[in-house]
């Protein structure tokens, strides 16, 4: 079913211009149906928000490097780890995947003009901007201090803080991944090339789909919830709340039935980068495409039914907590499967230590340690003395940050060229990853021990337990290093867009529809329809036809 | 490695269960997780372009591998389910003779009362050792969490519901009691110390009362706050470097630095006690720290005043420090001795108070105890 008539439009007369600089003005880009301009508008705003969620995460770990805090009240330290929560789950770790290189790559690898409804791809972008907005003014009109779970009766009866305005915020970003999920679906459906059948679709696009089948599976059910909260809150109407006849069990059942799957929709389009930059830098066809690829829908699926393991101690059925409990084991196995396909997708390759691949090794090395340490929470016993406590902070920053973001960063320095057509220092972005990398172990995994000695999460003042100390001070001393990395990559990105040597269409020597356009690429993509005629990830054919050889040693002069 | 403890002690019956399996875990995570990152590494340096390796014929597919490494971890999972379900369910089965006691949580405090006695004690819990204590927790506001860490014991805290949660204390000792829920501004600070008491102990501290001292003479009850206060530290039986002694000290004249005197009555006692630079005993410096009147943390109250003024007045005639009630915890003391020393707190003066007051952390608005770590000093 891969044919396509209209969508490929007939080729545009060959031309300079690309889609930065087709047309300049303020208006073209605000108004632009363009899913590449849409994609550089998602990475300025994430960019945004990433930097207002670091300078609060920053806050957070000054003030934990004293028992007794440093400069905030207790308050404000709560509203300080409820805005970064916020931030970085709402408004960037939930959209920059799919905002970014979704947007923008995702129709340039299926050989696609656009996706399948532009315009609603930029009304998505504004309810995403709209929400990040209001949350942006509940944190300057006071600050909310439930915690990003909102947890009832807290949030809904007791809390004197801008609950709403934050609510408010992550419902429209909730749309906002509604929307994009739903353009995604269709135009992975529809609007594949001719020849671009489903087993030829790159990893990334597998990945991508079945994010978006997550998302409008799960996010109208958190939207609800969160509605719910919002009326017990404003018109005292019960639902939750016992003292007005509701349950606040069933609050978190509603609530992880979406936001447990909500960590996939963050870490598969991650799995999807993953795959990309693993075969593009071994020169390999990824081992076991079909394995990888049914894993991310195995993921997708199992993963609605585990939400129970973040409840086995909130009173829910001890016998309900079984059957979780042994579905979280389940979904260990595909999560297993692509992490043993991935590392013998190396074996054998020819690798090149490129930044992308140096962010994909670093990748596995945290998504391992993420992933197994979610064995502990899974595991019902152990989760008893585990959950709340660091342990499970440390094993989310390693599957979020670990995992996640540094597929982000990846992903970004794999398609930077494309995007933006300049090279930045590789050499540079090199060691900055590897910095990035002992960073993030130096802050994070001092707080797996210290969770398991049993310090609780969420914890402002530790003067009780003042022997945690030394290992908070050492989390602290981590994430400067992990902010100096990042400030250090933020620059030499921005340094690449004037003074970067150009990119060609190919730097990398990658397979892939994508990479056969100049960079960056004009504003319809594809000149004409192209025509998949090899399969996905041929670098055999590639090297054969020497294509790539050539286009590698174009990009060697960047190092 | 005093800075960097690695595991929490272990103090009940079911730490003892469950550490085995977190080690067995641990000792599975660290042997295939670390032996796929190391090959993923490996690979990415042997097959390097440049690198002479062998290349030829590289799999993309291959059936039987991917059956074993995905069985393979499905049993190594279902193993340590198995275990894990195992444990959950004893954990969630008290014996029926199980000690009875009750927990309320409320923003940001815990209030506990002993079946059995009907004593009640805040942020705070007194247990025997080697006797199965059945709890029975509810909340009376937001959601809580009662956690204590050596006793891998946690559950969730939920109004409208009661929840429970058993554990055999196997040490005794002083152990973290916490609030793992969020529960708003001071969740940090909702919670205090376990008591783990040898069972006659805790007999004893039963009958007492629990909090509550035994009743007591006023001589009695000022001789353990003179203890309590550590008075004795400076003021023994003897004139010391720092400070006079106060033996035979009633009715006498004493003279000061600024030349004055007076007579040594209840007044001149009570006021050196609030107030002791006001008149610095000749031969002295202004060492000692005040103690303010009053009810709030690191003040004391006036009825302990009269009962230290009470005491004062006999020392060197009747008075013999009296003892403190037997089996009392010992308060203020951090729960375990491997704290850096520099925040080590110990029992002086407003701290060792501190402790007896329930309504501390609240009363403190959130501030760190004063004197609690300038005690350190």
């Amino acid at each position: 079913m891969s044919t396509i008539t209209a969508t490929g439009a007939p080729a545009a007369p060959p031309e300079e211009k690309n889609y930065l600089n087709v047309s300049t003005t303020f208006k073209s880009w605000i108004f632009t149906h363009d899913h590449k301009r849409i994609g550089v508008m998602y990475l300025v705003a994430i960019a945004i928000f990433f930097a207002v969620g670091s300078v609060m995460a920053g806050l957070i770990r000054a003030e934990l490097t004293s028992p007794t805090g440093n400069f905030l009240e207790s308050e404000t330290y709560n509203k300080v780890f409820t805005a970064h929560g916020i931030i970085m789950i709402f408004f960037v770790l939930l959209a920059a995947v799919p905002g970014i290189l979704g947007n923008f790559v995702l129709p340039l690898m299926i050989g696609a003009r656009d996706v399948a409804f532009p315009r609603l791809n930029l009304l998505s972008f504004y309810f995403f901007i709209g929400g990040g907005t209001m949350a942006i003014i509940a944190v300057l009109a006071g600050g909310v201090d439930t915690g990003w779970t909102f947890y009832v009766p807290y949030a809904s009866l007791y809390s004197n803080s801008q609950v709403g305005l934050a609510v408010t915020g992550a419902f429209l970003a909730g749309f906002s991944s509604i929307f994009t999920a739903v353009n995604f679906i269709v135009t992975v459906h529809k609007m594949r090339a001719p020849g671009m059948t489903w087993f030829r679709l790159p990893l990334f696009v597998w990945a991508a789909y079945a994010t978006s089948l997550i998302v409008v599976l799960g996010t109208p059910v958190v939207a609800i919830t969160l509605l719910m909260m919002l009326a017990e809150r404003t018109l005292h109407i019960g639902f939750f709340s016992p003292e007005l006849g509701g349950d606040p069990v069933l609050f978190q059942h509603l609530f992880w039935f979406y936001s447990h799957p909500a960590v996939y929709i963050m870490i598969l389009p991650s799995f999807g980068v993953q795959s990309e930059l693993l075969a593009a830098f071994s020169r390999k066809r990824i081992f076991g495409y079909h394995f990888v690829a049914f894993s991310s829908l195995a993921i997708a699926v199992l993963g609605f039914l585990v939400w129970g393991h973040h409840m086995f101690v909130s009173s829910q059925s001890m016998y309900q907590g079984v059957v979780f409990s042994l579905i979280t084991f389940l979904i260990a196995v595909p999560t297993a499967v692509k992490i043993f396909n991935w590392t013998a997708t190396i074996y054998k390759g020819t690798v090149r230590l490129q930044a992308p691949m140096i962010y994909a090794i670093s990748f596995m090395g945290l998504f391992i340690i993420g992933g197994l340490t979610g064995l502990y929470l899974s595991t019902m016993s152990t989760d008893i003395h585990l959950t709340n406590t660091y342990f499970v902070v440390a094993h989310f920053h390693y599957v979020m940050v670990g995992g996640a973001l540094t597929g982000v960063l990846g992903g970004l320095h794999y398609w930077w060229p494309k995007m933006f057509g300049r090279m930045y220092p590789d050499r540079l972005a090199q060691i900055t990853a590897i910095i990035i990398f002992l960073g993030f172990n130096v802050t994070f995994f001092p707080q797996f021990i210290v969770g398991w000695l049993g310090m609780p999460r969420r914890y402002h003042y530790y003067y009780l337990e003042p022997e945690f100390q030394a290992y908070n001070i050492m989390s602290t001393m981590g994430a400067s290093i992990l902010g100096i990395g990042l400030l250090i990559t933020i620059g030499y990105l921005i340094w690449s867009l004037k003074w970067g040597l150009k990119a060609t269409a190919n730097p990398w020597g990658a397979h892939g529809l994508e990479w056969t356009i100049p960079s960056p690429p004009g504003p319809h993509n594809f000149p004409t329809t192209p025509i998949v005629t090899d399969d996905v990830y041929d670098y055999e054919a590639l090297d054969a036809a020497g294509l790539s050889g050539g286009v590698v040693t174009a990009a060697q002069g960047v190092h | 490695m005093g800075n960097f403890p690695l595991a929490p002690p272990q103090a009940s019956e079911f730490a003892h269960q469950l550490d085995p399996l977190i080690y067995a875990l641990t000792a599975v995570c660290v042997f295939f997780g670390g032996l796929t990152f190391l090959l993923v590494v490996y690979f990415a340096l042997r097959f390097k372009r440049g690198t002479k390796a062998n290349r030829a014929n590289p799999h993309n597919e291959h059936l039987p591998l991917e059956i074993s490494w995905s069985i393979f971890p499905l049993i190594l999972a279902l193993i340590f389910f198995w275990f894990g379900a195992k444990q959950f369910i004893y954990a969630k089965t008290p014996p029926k003779d199980a000690m009875e006691i009750y927990v309320v949580g409320k923003q940001w405090m815990w209030h506990i009362q002993h079946a059995e006695s009907g004593v009640r004690e805040n942020n705070a819990l007194h247990v025997p050792l080697g006797r199965p204590v059945k709890l029975t927790m509810i909340s009376q506001d937001v959601l809580h969490a009662f956690y204590i860490p050596e006793f891998r014991l946690q559950y969730h805290v939920v109004p409208g519901r009661y929840t429970q949660a058993w554990f055999t204390a196997t040490k005794t000792g002083t152990f973290h009691l916490f609030c793992a829920m969020y529960c708003g501004t001071q969740h940090s600070e909702m919670g205090g110390y376990v008591y783990v008491m040898k069972p006659e102990d805790y007999a004893q501290w039963i009958k007492n009362g629990g909090q509550d001292p035994q009743p007591q003479t006023l001589v009695e009850r000022g001789g353990s706050m003179y203890t309590k206060l550590v008075c004795d530290n400076c003021h023994t039986d003897k004139d010391t470097m720092r400070a006079p002694s106060l033996y035979s000290l009633y009715g006498k004249t004493r003279r000061f630095t600024d030349g004055g005197t007076a007579v040594a009555d209840d007044s001149y006692v009570r006021e050196s006690i609030i107030d002791p630079y006001k008149h610095i005993v000749a031969g002295y410096e202004n060492t000692m720290p005040i103690y303010e009147s009053g009810t709030k943390p690191g003040q004391i109250s006036e009825e302990d005043i009269l009962a230290l003024v009470a005491y004062i007045k006999t020392l060197g005639t009747t008075g013999t420090p009296a003892g403190i009630a037997a089996g009392a915890p010992q308060r203020g003391v951090a729960p375990n001795s491997k704290v850096p020393g520099s925040r080590i707190v110990t029992a002086v003066g407003a701290l060792g108070y501190e402790k007896d007051n329930p309504e501390a952390n609240r009363l403190r608005n959130g501030r760190p105890a004063v004197g609690a770590l300038g005690s350190g000093n």
